[in-house]
């Protein structure tokens, strides 16, 4: 009888606990762009305060990969760290670990910026990572002044598939011919919204105010 | 719109074209009356029978329910005062088996020492030293008068000194045989008090038993109001078990505060032990749902060993013997005690955890100098060792949430019984309510009805008053009204 009381709750609860699991991933994976050419370069450290603040928040399960934005961006090559966390507390601290010191590394060597600066390269490269990744929440950072500067034989002018995922432009700088004219900032955002929308991106935010980093997943579904 | 439209004959003049279309609709209304009457009645009789029966049938039910819910609290306030008497008169036995049953010897003990104090005290009685022989002698020649002789002044003189030497040998025996007297008196005392003790202790144990009886007699008491079904008796059932209620409620909810801890202590550890990126149902995660199992598994094991202890009894136990109940009390202890473990583990664990999540925080931020400074401090013991030691006591404090389980289960029924029934009556009183409502609207629409062709039917009142139909209508009566007071009441 006692047996009987004992084995019954375990048993429905395991049934509960297999017929209900969710079959959708919550999991997110982040895919951040960090524009190395020219001037911007320089703008680096902030890059790093921004990929520790997103090791911060990143769970159990998620995906990261920084990669760099440069004369040509698509290819493996420009992934300077991806990590996929594990299920245990301790291995994940260590991977973020061994994440922030790549990362770290790559931004005490990198000695000068590329020529060009081939973003539509890179948020293809990041697209087709994030779709491996299979996870549920999808996002790209740019962390670029989102000026594209491309080669005469770099070919970038189609469309691009970015269906599901989430765009958020970091630290857009102004350039001395915005400070001149500043529709030509704003007809440039909104020429990459455009162009992030027709591709099927879930969302398209910007963020210049790297103080309150908090704001890049508000609302996040 | 359209038809009144049509209807208005005049349409540059409206009002007279609205009064001879009521001059003319008059006498077709007047014709149409009493049709229109049992219309409007039947129809506002449709809403408001219906609603009336309801209302009877939900008073009923009411009646019922509470007929039901006076069973049922009676029977448990039987239960419950039977046992209580049983309760006392286990006391009144295991007094009586303590300490009566001593009595006799306690009696004997007594008898002792009352007889060996009353030998005692006829020994220390006082017995005057008989007077001697001589002293009539004495008082013979203390007649004789003084002479002046000599030799009779000197026989005087030496009897006197005789006599007080004999005096201080009396007082001298007088005060030695009193002192006896008062040694054996001293020599009393323990008895005294050995007695007086004896005494107290009846008197303790009489006064107990007194007490027992008048509780008992209370009981028994309440037994006969109980039996006799008593308004009295249901009153006092239903107070005591809202009362029981409300307590038990808050026992509960201080009880769930607790297991709303113990749940956050274990959430983080058990993420890593079945994955923090598992999710069951919507946004519960696996580790939410494993804490939660714990939380219960404790829960239920505490439950049984309250049950198997006899402390509860939600369970048919009654079939279980001794020896497979002492099983049962221990095989549950076992398992919390291995509960408590884990959770202790658990807490250790998320001490780990939330410790190596702060350190690489502050080296992502870098600040490996402050953890370096404040690692060696032993407050950060203290949250450690509170973690642990609430991981191991909650598990315990939950199992007694038994009790007040099984108070607010049973209070729960008479509680909700008395609601329901209460919310029932309201529910009938209201449909009540409407059906008088509709009845009242429907007799105020015939009236309304009437007050529209006043006029046909003045005339009709005037020529009826006339006619020799005057004697037979009753006084004050008209037609119309007579049919639709007529009409109006109600087949309930």
């Amino acid at each position: 009888m006692s047996r009987r009381f004992w084995i019954i709750p375990v048993l429905a609860l395991s049934l509960f606990a297999i017929s209900c699991a969710d079959q959708r991933t919550h999991a997110q994976a982040v895919y951040m762009l960090v524009d190395t050419s020219g001037t911007y370069s320089k703008e680096l450290d902030k890059a790093q305060r921004v990929v520790s603040y997103m090791l911060g928040t990143l769970k159990a399960g998620d995906s990261f990969a920084v990669a760099r934005v440069k004369s040509r961006s698509f290819s493996e090559k420009d992934i300077i760290a991806k990590v996929s966390l594990g299920k245990d507390p301790m291995q994940m601290n260590n991977q973020k670990r061994e994440f922030a010191h790549k990362v770290g590394t790559f931004k005490a060597d990198l000695k000068k910026g590329s020529a060009y600066t081939d973003i539509t390269g890179g948020m293809i490269q990041a697209s087709e990572f994030l779709n491996e990744t299979g996870a549920g929440q999808k996002t790209i950072l740019i962390f670029s002044d989102m000026q594209e500067e491309l080669d005469y034989k770099t070919v970038r002018d189609f469309p691009i598939d970015l269906k599901g995922i989430r765009i958020i432009a970091l630290n857009v700088t102004k350039l001395t011919t915005d400070n001149v004219d500043p529709r030509r900032y704003m007809g440039r955002l909104e020429w990459w919204e455009k162009r992030a929308r027709d591709a099927g991106a879930s969302d398209w935010k910007v963020v210049n105010d790297l103080e309150h980093l908090e704001r890049i997943f508000k609302g996040r579904g | 719109m359209e038809i009144l439209h049509a209807l208005i004959v005049w349409p540059d003049q409206l009002l007279l074209s609205l009064l001879l279309l009521f001059f003319i609709a008059v006498p077709i209304l007047y014709g149409a009356r009493q049709a229109m009457h049992s219309l409007l009645h039947a129809m506002f009789r449709a809403v408001s029978n219906p609603l009336r029966l309801m209302s009877r049938w939900l008073f009923k039910s009411a009646d019922a329910l509470r007929e039901r819910n006076k069973l049922v609290l009676l029977s448990r306030g039987r239960e419950e005062v039977s046992l209580n008497i049983v309760k006392e008169f286990d006391r009144v036995t295991s007094l009586v088996e303590r300490d009566l049953h001593g009595y006799p010897a306690l009696q004997r003990k007594l008898m002792d020492e009352i007889t060996r104090i009353e030998e005692e005290f006829q020994k220390c009685g006082e017995v005057p030293p008989p007077p001697p022989e001589w002293t009539k002698a004495v008082a013979a020649i203390a007649k004789i008068k003084p002479s002046g002789d000599g030799l009779v002044e000197r026989i005087l003189e030496d009897i006197s000194n005789s006599i007080d030497d004999v005096y201080d040998k009396v007082v001298a025996e007088y005060r030695e045989s009193s002192k006896q007297r008062h040694n054996i008196l001293k020599n009393f005392m323990p008895f005294w008090r050995s007695v007086d003790r004896s005494l107290k202790r009846v008197d303790k144990d009489l006064t107990g038993m007194q007490q027992s009886a008048a509780k008992i007699d209370e009981q028994v008491e309440k037994f006969k109001q109980i039996h006799a079904k008593s308004e009295n008796a249901e009153h006092s059932l239903t107070s005591s078990s809202t009362i029981l209620f409300v307590i038990s409620l808050l026992a509960i909810t201080i009880a769930a505060g607790g297991a709303f801890v113990n749940f956050w202590l274990i959430e983080r550890p058990m993420a890593a032990m079945v994955g923090g990126s598992e999710y069951i149902v919507g946004d519960i995660q696996a580790s939410y749902l494993a804490a939660m199992v714990i939380i219960f598994f404790e829960t239920l094991m505490g439950l049984f060993l309250m049950e198997s202890l006899g402390y509860t009894h939600l369970f048919p136990l009654n079939n279980l013997n001794n020896r497979m109940r002492r099983w049962l009390v221990w095989i549950s202890f076992s398992i919390l005690l291995i509960l408590a473990g884990v959770e202790v583990a658990l807490a250790v664990m998320r001490d780990l955890i939330i410790s190596a999540d702060i350190a690489l925080k502050q080296e992502l931020a870098g600040g490996s100098a402050v953890t370096a400074a404040v690692a060696n401090s032993w407050a950060l013991d203290i949250p450690k060792a509170a973690q642990m030691i609430l991981g191991f006591t909650l598990p315990f404090a939950l199992a007694f949430v038994a009790i007040p389980l099984e108070y607010l289960i049973h209070s729960g029924r008479t509680v909700f019984g008395a609601l329901l029934v209460l919310s029932i009556r309201a529910l009938g009183f209201a449909m009540r309510f409407i059906s008088t409502m509709v009845h009242q609207i429907g007799k105020g629409t015939g009236y309304l009805y009437d007050a529209i062709i006043f006029l046909p039917l003045i005339i009709e009142r005037a020529v009826m008053n006339r006619g020799p139909r005057q004697a037979t209508l009753p006084p004050g009566s008209s037609g119309g009204m007579a049919a639709l007071s007529k009409h109006g009441e109600h087949v309930l």
